[in-house]
């Protein structure tokens, strides 16, 4: 967790404790209206496949909606790491191959799967050295304006 | 000079009536029996292939590379040994690793028989994928069954044409990075370098599990 996020944290569980309606900050703001997206969005699932070398990872993910709304994944970024893609992996007869990809709907009471052979989160230039058994925080930013913040295991190559 | 002399067939038939005559009647029954036991195994229904059989379909494996090690490697190095061939690159974040997890299950899963099969993954990227890199790429999945090759740009092209493995070098964007296009699919050779089976990213542990035991019944 990055001191800024520890700050929103704490600032937000204070104002939970005094019991004020009023975000106290604008950091916390943004938080808080991310605990508004959580409500309807909900992650599952997450995982980063560790590789040797500083080599690209994939992070992997579960996004479920219970919102009336359709929701778009627009983006994403990680303290953790560089640069942030969505990729989809399309096996087009015998060749694979990777696109980007700009959005990713989760339907109303939907849900989709970024997962390996399909949709992966490309996590690049990591910031730190990562390990297996470490964690590392995705933001994920969404067409309504929210984010939602997630910490995914580190597995092994193996995804072990 | 005297010609050397060669065994004719008739001679060979001559041979071979003279030593019938001596077996006796019961040892005459049990090589009939026997025959016929090597006939049934011989002409028994191919095995029940969960694969897809490309015997004799695609060439031998051959291939003159730079082992992980950084030292030259030829086919022989495989010879003996089942041989799953790969051809990935290690910026590929999901498919390739995906398929080498997959591979190291499948190891898991063999046990003792996992002594007879190899795994080569053979770079389609060969600027980045150095003998070092590739080393501890390999090693990540199965240190012991697994070999990473790389070579020059004409040795790996030559390579895929043989296997008709399709890739192709994507445009690198601002930060220099690049993907490769490529063929997911696994090159299943027997102990003689034969090539037998084909799988694809669709096929479980369990179903590669099946036909690799198969074979490593046949070979042994």
């Amino acid at each position: 967790m990055t001191p800024r996020t520890l700050l929103a944290v704490t600032l937000l569980c204070s104002a939970g404790l005094i019991g004020l309606s009023l975000a106290p900050s604008a950091q916390a703001a943004s938080d808080a209206a991310a605990s508004t997206a959580a409500t309807q969005l909900s992650v599952s699932n997450g995982w980063v496949r560790w590789l040797p070398n500083g080599l690209p990872e994939a992070g992997y993910l579960s996004i479920a909606n219970n919102g009336e709304q359709a929701i778009d994944l627009l983006g994403a970024s990680s303290p953790d790491f560089g640069n942030v893609m969505l990729h989809q992996s399309i096996g087009n007869g015998s060749t694979m191959r990777m696109i980007m990809v700009d959005k990713l709907t989760i339907p109303a009471h939907g849900k989709v799967d970024i997962a390996p052979g399909g949709y992966h989160l490309m996590l690049m230039a990591a910031t730190h050295p990562i390990a297996p058994g470490a964690t590392v925080q995705v933001v994920l930013k969404f067409s309504d304006g929210k984010t939602l913040t997630t910490v995914l295991p580190v597995r092994s190559a193996g995804g072990q | 000079m005297q010609a050397p002399t060669v065994p004719t067939f008739q001679n060979a038939l001559d041979r071979a009536r003279h030593v019938a005559h001596r077996l006796p009647r019961r040892l005459w029954r049990s090589l009939a029996a026997g025959a016929l036991t090597l006939c049934l195994a011989a002409c028994q229904q191919p095995p029940d292939w969960k694969l897809t059989d490309v015997s004799g379909h695609m060439p031998d494996l051959q291939f003159s590379l730079t082992s992980d090690s950084g030292t030259p490697i030829t086919e022989a190095a495989f010879k003996g040994d089942i041989t799953l061939v790969f051809f990935g690159y290690t910026n590929c974040p999901d498919v390739c690793p995906e398929t080498m997890a997959r591979l190291s299950q499948v190891m898991q899963q063999l046990g003792a028989d996992a002594k007879h099969v190899r795994i080569a993954f053979i770079s389609v990227d060969p600027h980045r994928d150095t003998p070092a890199i590739l080393h501890a790429y390999v090693h990540a999945f199965d240190a012991e069954h697994a070999v990473g090759l790389t070579g020059s740009d004409k040795a790996i092209a030559n390579l895929a044409r043989r296997y008709r493995v399709a890739y192709e070098l994507g445009k690198p964007g601002p930060d220099g990075n690049y993907e490769v296009d490529h063929s997911a699919a696994i090159y299943i050779f027997d102990g003689q370098s034969h090539i037998r089976l084909m799988a694809t990213d669709n096929d479980s542990a369990e179903v590669l599990v099946h036909d690799l035991r198969l074979l490593v019944a046949n070979a042994t």
